[in-house]
């Protein structure tokens, strides 16, 4: 038997283990998120996600959908939070769209526009952080890394080499690599890693690509950033359904 | 020859005007004029106040961000920039771009050498041609232009919208925009965007006629004046074509100097600083280059559109070729030296790109899909250009990381530093020694300036040799302590 939730006052189908995010992409009901991806298992550190469920604000990405949850996402409250995420993401990095080869790919960008950012509004921290170019032909900038560890996740759930972790905690936490040098270069990472694709920003690049794909055939010049979570997550689905039949 | 007033022998017993901010330029700058108590001149200097660093912040950086993230120096000539440094990293990636690559980078830069040659004279210089240099301030302006002349300032605006919209269809925005990438393009132009260009084209090549009639008329009204004004001889600096044709994409370096010898010619720009060092002075954030051969006292000279027309054999386009043939025989060549003959000089580009606009529109490379070259790599680049205000100079190192370690750009309104300097001068001592100052004659010194086109954003690269002063105040406005440190790092009480 399919259980139930509403989001927004929309019934939305579930089966058993998964979460709110994952009922809702699959009924085509967006949340918008930056540290989820559904090819990987849910990390819960961006807080873009988060709901009011049953009147607790909750992250959707992480907590299981239950039969009858009341789910509330598209309000004027929540999606004021989630600009001041992302606005407080742009401001602890060094994210400077207007010279960042991921500029019209990057999901922060687009989660800025989603969210009608107009300006930083915080101070901006200005971090001084280590740019990684000794691998041959990946690119490691950290003053774009929003510590989402979908790099993480890849390298060591899909690529089997956990190339990348996160290290210290609360502000001083940092993206780390796991080589004795601490450099790029020196890890068995291959461009053709998935954790070289994952990277929602411009941390992590490949050398040589720039701007060789035009604006106007960009990835959100073509789709919104809600369209892009959907398919990524049709992508991820059975052909006969999100219930697996 | 710099004058006598490059210096004054005790400025502390002078009185100070200063002019700030130098208005109707892009970016910030001053001049400062010092007098004595009969208002004679004793130095009269333009500073640039205002300071960027992208030859600092870029180290670091990979070489294929490079070309879109210096084209952030400005919002007028962003794709001066842009090809400049783009030419640089075709070297690094060891490859010379496809022909459809050049002629879509050639139509961008005449683009933006038509909107950026338009925005110059129309908006910000026309005004003061037009009204007088001493009229009503409150509408010696582009809204003053638009209610007194409409047709002009019509065209003008019309010229620039053009421009931008070839910028826009090659680069993919009007302003800062991507399409050129090492080796190449990474778009091709549409069959739609062609035809509406083309649509246009023959007015836009009507109105740069009529705007080169517009400047050549004024300037035979007023020929004395105009030849007079800020007058003073130098040597110029431009590329020219192989064939010695106007080329301003590209070519080799040639130098003239004040009688008309060749200093140089057909240089390679890639050995630029063989020929042409950097001074830093302790006024001004904005270096001072100079030829070797001829020193740092007489090795100044002018770069932009007098230099060009000045310096080319022919203009490879008709009309403007029977321009620049007026242009150097009017009143005995008097007109060649002339500071406000950069407008006309100017006037003869626009028309010179708004031909080759048209000639280039019905070239198939243009749609070709057939982009990008690559290559060798290499670990050095030059790039040189003719920016619409001169010889734009940009060159990288990077290492084998891929990263940029070190950069240098020389700007075209670094090059006309000291020329500035020299016609601010100049006027100071033909019009404001000895007078009672107003606002009109404080803007004879704007004018001169103003007929550079400087961009003074682009052209503040004293990196590292910035001179600093430091006073602490007291309450009561006393200075309690003095500090200063010298362009060559020293520091002094």
């Amino acid at each position: 038997m399919i259980s139930t939730i509403t989001i927004d006052g929309k019934t939305v189908p579930f089966t058993e283990e998964q979460t709110i995010m994952d009922a809702a992409l699959a009924a085509g009901v967006y949340i918008p998120h930056l540290c989820h991806n559904p090819e990987f298992k849910p990390h819960g550190s961006c807080k873009l996600c988060v709901v009011e469920a049953n009147g607790r604000n909750v992250t959707s990405c992480t907590m299981p959908a239950s039969p009858g949850m009341v789910v509330v996402n598209d309000t004027p409250e929540l999606n004021e939070d989630r600009k001041a995420l992302v606005q407080m993401l742009f401001v602890e990095g060094n994210h400077i769209c207007p010279a960042c080869e991921a500029t019209g790919n990057c999901q922060l960008q687009a989660a800025g526009y989603y969210l009608h950012m107009q300006s930083p509004h915080f101070m901006h921290f200005y971090p001084p952080r280590r740019v990684d170019a000794s691998h041959p032909d990946i690119f490691l900038d950290l003053n774009r890394c929003i510590l989402c560890e979908l790099c993480v996740r890849a390298s060591r759930d899909i690529d089997k080499k956990s190339v990348f972790g996160i290290s210290s905690r609360g502000i001083d936490s940092h993206l780390v690599v796991n080589s004795e040098s601490g450099r790029l270069g020196d890890t068995s990472m291959a461009v053709t890693d998935k954790a070289a694709h994952v990277c929602p920003t411009g941390a992590i690049l490949i050398k040589r690509k720039g701007y060789t794909v035009p604006m106007g055939k960009r990835l959100f010049d073509q789709k919104t950033l809600p369209e892009f979570h959907l398919e990524q997550q049709k992508r991820v689905e059975p052909e006969d359904g999100p219930d697996g039949g | 020859m710099p004058s006598e007033l490059e210096t004054a022998a005790n400025p502390e017993k002078l009185k100070r005007i200063v002019i700030e901010p130098v208005t109707r330029v892009e970016g910030h700058g001053k001049v400062t004029l010092l007098l004595d108590e009969d208002n004679r001149v004793h130095q009269a200097r333009f500073h640039i106040v205002e300071f960027r660093g992208f030859e600092k912040f870029i180290q670091g950086r990979p070489y294929t961000e490079v070309p879109v993230l210096v084209q952030r120096l400005c919002g007028i000539c962003p794709v001066s920039h842009n090809l400049a440094a783009s030419k640089a990293m075709d070297v690094i990636v060891g490859a010379t771009p496809p022909p459809a690559a050049d002629k879509l980078r050639r139509l961008m830069h005449m683009g933006q050498m038509l909107q950026s040659h338009a925005l110059h004279f129309f908006h910000l210089s026309s005004p003061d041609l037009l009204f007088g240099f001493d009229s009503e301030a409150g509408t010696r302006n582009i809204a003053g232009l638009a209610m007194e002349f409409p047709e002009i300032a019509r065209q003008g605006i019309g010229l620039r919208k053009f421009g931008q919209e070839a910028i826009r269809m090659t680069s993919g925005k009007r302003v800062h925009g991507t399409g050129v990438i090492p080796g190449g393009m990474s778009k091709n132009l549409s069959c739609e965007d062609r035809n509406w260009l083309l649509g246009e084209i023959d007015q836009v090549v009507r109105w740069s006629q009529e705007a080169v009639n517009l400047i050549k008329r004024l300037y035979g009204e007023h020929k004395d004046f105009y030849n007079s004004f800020g007058y003073y001889r130098s040597s110029f600096m431009s590329l020219v074509g192989e064939d010695g044709a106007m080329d301003l994409y590209h070519g080799g370096l040639r130098a003239i100097d004040d009688k008309g010898q060749t200093i140089f010619d057909h240089v390679d720009y890639s050995h630029y600083g063989d020929y042409i060092r950097e001074e830093v002075k302790s006024w001004s954030y904005m270096k001072f280059p100079f030829i070797r051969s001829q020193g740092r006292e007489e090795g100044w000279y002018r770069v932009g559109p007098l230099a060009r027309v000045n310096n080319c054999d022919f203009i490879p386009t008709p009309l403007a070729e029977a321009e620049r043939k007026t242009f150097k025989e009017f009143d005995g060549g008097r007109a060649t030296h002339a500071t406000l003959s950069f407008h006309w000089a100017r006037m003869i580009e626009m028309l010179h790109s708004a031909e080759a606009i048209r000639e280039l529109l019905h070239d198939d490379d243009l749609l070709s899909d057939d982009l990008v070259n690559t290559g060798e790599r290499q670990l050095r680049g030059v790039g040189v250009i003719e920016a619409p205000r001169g010889t734009l100079i940009h060159h990288y190192r990077i290492n084998e990381d891929e990263q940029i370690v070190r950069a240098n750009l020389i700007v075209a309104t670094t090059h006309n530093n000291e020329a500035m300097n020299e016609a601010i001068r100049q006027v100071a001592l033909q019009y404001l020694d000895g007078q009672q100052l107003t606002e009109g004659l404080l803007n004879y010194i704007e004018v001169a300036i103003r007929a550079f086109d400087p961009c003074l954003s682009c052209a503040t690269h004293a990196l590292g040799k910035m001179p600093l002063e430091v006073e602490l105040i007291d309450a009561e406005g006393a200075r309690i302590h003095h500090l200063i440190k010298d362009a060559d790092g020293k520091h002094r009480a």
